[in-house]
Order: C-alpha cells, then sequence, then structure tokens
C-alpha cells in the first residue's frame, strides 16, 4: 500500500512535469491525499487526465461566475478547483453556481471539499446522477459508491447549503427531554449559594 | 525586565543556523526522558558465530510497545559504501508498531534489507541502515576474543562501531503515515521514533560485538565495559537529502526555532540566579571543553570554527569564572551580552545551548511545542491585499529583499532531485544541464521577484485575483502569509549563491536531533556522532540529564 504522503509527494511531482507552477503542484498533492484518504480514486483520475492532457487541450477558467459555459473545450479541473479555492468567499454569495463541461470532476471534489472548511458551510456537488455532500472537510457522503465516475461531466451544479438543522423540532425535543433525566432537582439553600447569589446585580 | 526574542534576520542567516549545537531541547533528549520509564527488553538475538541474523529490541509500556527489528548481513568489503547510492548494507532496521509476529518478520527480512527498494507497511513507523566502521569493529571482536578492553584512544577518535546512513519515517517507501500516530503522547516530539530506532540500534551494536568476539573464543572472550559503551554513539553519514526538509517544513522550522529563542529570552530574564542553577552551568562549559577538544575532523572549514570556538569557550571561562558575579541581577541577560560583543557566532550558540540546563522547568514544557501540523496553515487568505502582502514582505525579509538576483554569482546554483536516487542535490546552472527541472527550493530569489511584481500592482489588488495571473508566484505567497504568523519560518538567506555552505543546513537540523561532533567530509556532506555518552538502556531509569556534558 502506498502510503499517503508518497502520493502527496507523487502527485505534486507529476503536476510540476505536466506543467502547472509548484504553488499549483502543491495543491494538486494536498488535494489527491485528500481525496484518496476520503476514498475516492484520485490517482486513477489524475493519471487519466494528465495523459489526455497530453493529446487535448482543457480550457482554464480565471474568473468564476454564477453560470460558466466553456467554449468548446472541457474545462481543466485543476485550474478550476484551485480558482474555486482562491475565489470562494465571492462565490459563496452566488448560493449556487454551475458548470459546463468540465474534464474529470471527481478531481473538482477535493478543492471544494476544503471550500466547505473555509467557509464553514456544507456544500453539495452534483453531476449527471452524481451526489457528494461536502461536510466541512471532514466527510464527503456520496450517493453511489459502487458507480465508475466519469471522465467528463456536461451539467454541474454546486450548491452552498446554509447552516441548518438535520432533524425536526420535534426529535431535538424529545431527546432533551430524555437528556433531563441526568439533572438533580437543585435545594433552596442549594441555590442561596450558587454562582451570583447574594451579589445585587446593579453594584 | 522584559528581554526581546532575538531578531529572525539575525538568527536564521545560514552562518547562525550552521553554528547551533544540541541543547535539552534536542530531539535524542527529549526522547531519552520521555521513554525512561518504558520497559526495555532485547526479545530476539538469533546471530550465527559471526554475528548474522536477526534481533528484535522492544520498548514497552502498559499496552504500548515499539519493537527494532533488526537483520545483520554479510557484505564484501567492496559492497560496502555509505553513499545513499548503496544497495548493500551490513545491517538494516525498521521499528514496527507492535510485537512483531513470526509473518512480519519474515516479511520484514524480504524488504527491510533493500532499503529504498523495498516496501514496508503502515504497521512500521521507521526504517534505517548501518555500516560497520569495520576498523573498529574488527578491534574490539579482536581485543574482546582475547580477554582485553579495545584501545580506548582509538574508539573515542571515531566514536562509533556502526555508522547509518539514512534514517527514513513519515510514509517514506510505505511507512505509516504522520497522521496515524501523531496523536500518541509519547512521541508528541519531533523525530522520537527516529530518535528510538538510532538508540535501539546503538546497542544492537554492542551485543553483537559481544556475541562475535564471545564465539571466537569462547573461553576467554570478555564483554565490552559498559563505561566504554557509554562513550560510544552510532555515527551516521548525511548528506542533501536532509537540506530541503527545512524549506518544505516552515511552520515545524519556526517551533523549533521558537522554543529555543523562548528558552534563552526567559532564561535572560531570570533576575536572581541561584547558586545551584549558576553551579551547574559552568560546571556544564568546563566540562563541555572535553568535547571540543576531542571533536575530530580534517575538514579546514570544520578545522577553523573549532579553533575559533575552543579560543572564546576559554576566554569565556576565564570572563565567567574571575571576572563575573552571578549575584547581579539578570546575570544570564548580562551574559547574553557579553557573548554578542565578545564571542563567534559558533561560541555564542553554544553558550546559549548551555545556559538550558539548570533550567529544565523552562525548557521540558516548550518541547512538547515543537511539532506543527503543516496543513492548518496551508490556504492561502485570498482575500488578503497587495498592499498587506508588501508590508509582510518588507518586515519580514528585509535580508532577502536586498540581494541583487541580476548578479550571476546570487543565483549560480539549483537545487534538483537525481533521476537515480531521487534524492536532493544542487549544482551549478550554467555547468550543469537540468536547471530547467529546478525545485522551488530557492525562497529569496523566488520572494525578491514576488515583490519587484508586487511593487507595480495596484494595492487594493486581492490575492485571488492576483493569483490569476501570477500563478508561477504562488507557492511564495503562501510562503509570506506562513511568516507572518511564524517568523522564524524561513531561512533569511540565499540558497543558491555560489557561496553558499550546504552543511549549513544540515548542522541546524542535526543539532536539533542532538547530534555532536560535526565532521564535514566536503561542503555537501558530514559525518556525526548520536547517543555517545547516553545513558545505556538499564540505566535510563535513572541518569544524568547532563549526560552530554559529563562523559568519562
Amino acid at each position: 500500500m502506498k502510503s499517503f504522503s508518497e502520493i502527496e509527494t507523487t502527485s505534486k511531482r507529476a503536476s510540476r512535469a505536466v506543467g502547472f507552477s509548484w504553488g499549483i503542484a502543491e495543491e494538486v498533492g494536498k488535494s489527491v491525499r485528500l481525496l484518496e484518504l476520503f476514498g475516492f480514486p484520485g490517482i486513477k483520475n489524475l493519471n487519466q487526465y494528465y495523459q489526455n492532457k497530453k493529446k487535448e487541450n482543457y480550457e482554464n477558467i480565471k474568473l468564476i461566475n454564477q453560470t460558466n459555459r466553456s467554449n468548446k473545450k472541457l474545462y481543466c479541473p485543476i485550474t478550476l478547483g484551485v480558482s474555486f479555492l482562491d475565489q470562494i468567499k465571492k462565490i459563496e454569495s452566488f448560493e449556487k453556481c454551475s458548470f459546463q463541461g468540465i474534464a474529470y470532476p471527481i478531481l473538482l471534489l477535493p478543492f471544494l471539499s476544503r471550500c466547505s472548511e473555509i467557509i464553514g458551510k456544507k456544500i453539495l456537488f452534483e453531476f449527471e446522477q452524481n451526489k457528494f455532500l461536502l461536510n466541512f472537510n471532514i466527510s464527503i457522503s456520496f450517493n453511489n459508491f459502487q458507480k465508475e465516475l466519469p471522465a467528463t461531466a456536461n451539467n454541474i451544479e454546486i450548491k452552498f447549503l446554509e447552516n441548518k438543522d438535520n432533524f425536526s423540532d420535534l426529535d431535538w425535543k424529545n431527546l432533551y427531554k430524555l437528556s433531563e433525566d441526568t439533572f438533580v432537582e437543585e435545594t433552596d439553600s442549594l441555590k442561596k449559594g450558587a454562582a451570583g447569589a447574594g451579589l445585587t446585580d446593579n453594584d | 525586565m522584559k528581554v526581546e526574542l532575538r531578531d529572525p534576520n539575525t538568527i536564521m542567516t545560514l552562518s547562525r543556523l550552521g553554528s547551533f549545537h544540541q541543547s535539552r531541547l534536542s530531539f535524542l533528549r527529549s526522547f531519552l526522558y520521555e521513554f525512561k520509564d518504558w520497559e526495555y527488553k532485547r526479545d530476539l538475538f538469533d546471530l550465527d558465530e559471526y554475528g548474522f541474523g536477526t534481533a528484535v529490541y522492544s520498548f514497552k509500556k502498559k499496552n504500548r510497545v515499539y519493537s527494532l527489528v533488526c537483520f545483520a548481513n554479510k557484505i564484501n568489503d567492496d559492497e560496502r559504501s555509505d553513499r545513499v547510492i548503496a544497495t548493500k548494507w551490513d545491517a538494516a532496521f525498521t521499528l514496527h508498531d507492535g510485537v512483531p509476529l513470526k509473518g512480519d518478520i519474515e516479511r520484514l527480512r524480504n524488504e527491510v534489507p533493500k532499503q529504498e527498494v523495498g516496501r514496508l507497511s503502515y504497521k512500521e513507523l521507521t526504517l534505517s541502515r548501518a555500516n560497520k566502521s569495520v576498523r573498529i569493529f574488527d578491534h574490539v571482536v579482536e581485543s574482546l576474543s582475547k580477554g582485553i578492553q579495545p584501545n580506548i584512544d582509538l574508539l573515542e577518535k571515531v566514536g562509533y562501531l556502526y555508522r547509518t546512513t539514512a534514517v527514513y519515517g513519515s510514509g517514506k517507501f510505505g511507512l505509516a503515515d504522520r497522521f496515524r500516530i501523531k496523536n500518541r503522547e509519547e512521541i508528541n516530539g519531533p523525530f522520537r521514533l527516529e530518535m528510538m530506532l538510532v538508540y535501539l540500534v546503538r546497542q544492537f551494536t554492542f551485543d553483537q560485538v559481544n556475541h562475535v568476539a564471545k564465539n571466537k573464543n569462547p573461553k576467554f572472550a570478555v564483554k565490552l565495559d559498559p563505561k566504554i559503551c557509554k562513550n560510544l554513539g552510532i555515527g551516521n553519514s548525511t548528506g542533501l537529502g536532509m537540506a530541503p526538509f527545512i524549506v518544505n517544513h516552515p511552520t515545524l522550522l519556526n517551533n523549533w526555532i521558537l522554543c529555543r529563542e523562548t528558552a534563552l529570552k526567559k532564561i535572560r530574564e531570570i533576575k536572581i540566579v541561584e547558586d545551584k542553577d549558576s553551579n551547574l552551568f559552568k560546571d556544564c562549559v568546563r566540562n563541555s571543553v572535553k568535547n571540543i577538544t576531542s571533536w575530530n575532523t580534517e575538514s579546514e572549514y570544520q578545522l577553523i570554527k573549532i579553533k575559533n570556538l575552543l579560543k572564546d569557550v576559554k576566554k569565556f571561562i576565564n570572563f565567567v569564572e574571575n571576572e563575573f558575579d552571578f549575584k547581579k541581577d539578570y546575570p544570564f541577560n548580562l551574559i547574553y551580552l557579553w557573548l554578542e560583543k565578545e564571542a563567534c557566532e559558533e561560541c555564542i550558540e553554544y553558550i546559549v545551548s548551555i545556559m538550558m540546563e539548570p533550567y529544565g522547568e523552562i525548557v521540558d514544557p516548550l518541547i512538547k511545542k515543537m511539532s506543527s501540523d503543516e496543513e492548518k496553515y496551508f490556504n492561502i487568505p485570498t482575500d488578503r491585499t497587495v498592499e498587506e502582502l508588501r508590508a509582510i514582505l518588507e518586515k519580514n525579509y528585509s535580508n532577502i529583499l536586498s540581494i541583487n538576483f541580476e548578479k550571476k554569482e546570487n543565483y549560480t546554483k539549483f537545487w534538483f532531485i537525481s533521476k537515480n536516487k531521487e534524492e536532493p542535490r544542487l549544482a551549478d546552472r550554467f555547468e550543469e544541464e537540468g536547471s530547467n527541472l529546478e525545485q522551488p527550493l530557492a525562497i529569496a530569489r523566488d520572494i525578491k521577484e514576488l515583490y519587484k511584481k508586487i511593487l507595480v500592482t495596484k494595492n487594493s489588488l486581492t490575492m485571488d485575483k492576483f493569483l490569476v495571473e501570477n500563478s508561477h508566484l504562488r507557492h511564495v505567497v503562501r510562503r509570506a502569509f506562513i511568516i507572518e504568523k511564524f517568523p522564524y519560518s524561513e531561512i533569511q538567506d540565499n540558497t543558491i549563491s555560489e557561496k553558499i555552505v550546504p552543511i549549513d543546513m544540515l548542522r541546524l537540523k542535526l543539532s536539533f536531533f542532538g547530534a555532536l561532533k560535526f565532521d564535514p567530509r566536503s561542503d555537501k556532506w558530514l559525518r556525526i556522532c548520536m547517543f555517545q555518552g547516553a545513558p545505556l538502556p538499564d540505566e535510563l531509569k535513572h541518569y544524568d540529564e547532563q549526560w552530554v556534558y559529563n562523559k568519562h
């Protein structure tokens, strides 16, 4: 088994070898390490992408808008990922954004995962039938682990989810009520000695 | 009185970093302190009469066990090489997490002797190999087998029976990644498991030499006197492989230096020094002279440094014993100010290390702060502006910004990774091929380029936009925002100048390891000794913490 340190170093060096700057190569190393750590095929997709990159041209996105359509060529997932990371605080205000035509979309996943941590919001990443819920760069939920991921995605949507509870008020109330069974009723004499007791609050 | 931390522009120059010495903060000393209460055991010692075979040593506490698995092999004299390109060694080692099962030992027997071309697993933590100092090893075997102890003068000149040529950890060749073990309290300090490996290897070398002597002459052989063992360490040949590490781990480098600087600051701020502490300090300085006079090297460069060090340490001893009064307020501050005025860089840092000896209560808590989680500081704050970046560069890189990179002598060298051994190398860009594949280790040059660029860029531009057009500077933009929080994270010098002495970079790291007797064999590699004078495993429970200075 390859260690994650080997995965990061090799991905970084390979990225430099295909022409990315050292700074971008460092980002790719970290991101592929993260993909593999979460159990996604990072090395496989990066390798395939770099093999294809020699033959095909991909479009480098610079500034990300709410709707992004590539000009015939597919978007490079690396430059898109790095731009996303750099511009996330502005993109976040879109609430959602969409892209048409990304090569190896799985390679975008770790960049989005890191974005989720930066903005402190969950991100929903969808393309074709695949849905990924990115949870603050701590975990990723995926709707179909058995499925082979596509080399290209035509319609991609990224949503920034507002921080809200994942459960109903009733669920919470019932559970809280149960938790109250660990509390002890205080006597009057104990109440008198508690913090702040006996002081004038207007002093 | 409040003493300021020393200026990174002074401390982080290569010549100053290359003058650092071991101290209480050094990793091999903190390793011994942490593991002194652990149960040491030799679990397996299956060597043939010539000393070839397998051995296992362990440290155990509660349910945690670390086992050193050793494979000693026969090699021909013409196969023995300390160079990283070697493919065979007298012995190969790995530190296994837990108790190795029979299947593990068989697996490791196939892989560990192959070193870089073998594959380890997440169950192994560190990997190393070592070669005998044949002259010394044979002399010791010969003497012991005749029933006599070896020639101490000869042993002192070398200082070890074996020298390692690399110690690998943190995910190399399939070894466990650091994240798997980083929360273990006992290894909450850098390179602790590498230190454990070297320490246990040292014991293996003593056991092996005794074993071979005994088999050579079972009737008359004697064991190597434990006092002699104690004064032997493990040698190490270190080349450029180590140099990029300190550039590639900026926050870690900061934490090492910051802990050293914090310790010095707190010691200088002590108003009244107790007699027991000043006496311990003076004893250590006096005793340490032995370490200087027994420091052997043929390197002209190091000989001059040693000569100056010895001269200044003697001058310092004379000052402290005849002119200085420890009853004055803030005596260590006065001593430090005297050093700045009167002593060479090598001597300043030497005495700074010794100042820490009496102050375990100041120094020891800092050890836990010497690790770092580099990942936390990796993201670039892209909402910051060009104006802010310029202020950071001007504040933190003033030495570097004054270098003229138009001059050939300031960019003569380049760092690259060798194809044959995947190891870092340094070459002259005007004489050698390959500078187009240069590694990102010319931080000074790239910072200067970044600075020139931002001088002609709109102040209010934010980093996300700046990086769109300047992707080639991304790696130094990241570093600039790191140094803003971590002032000692950067070498404040030019790592590609014609005059660079790369062993200064190695020396910095090796001093934090706790190495002694730096012996440069060229400007690109050196030999050192580790654990010389250190307690033996059966002495660990009650050992003299100042063993480095109190060798016999």
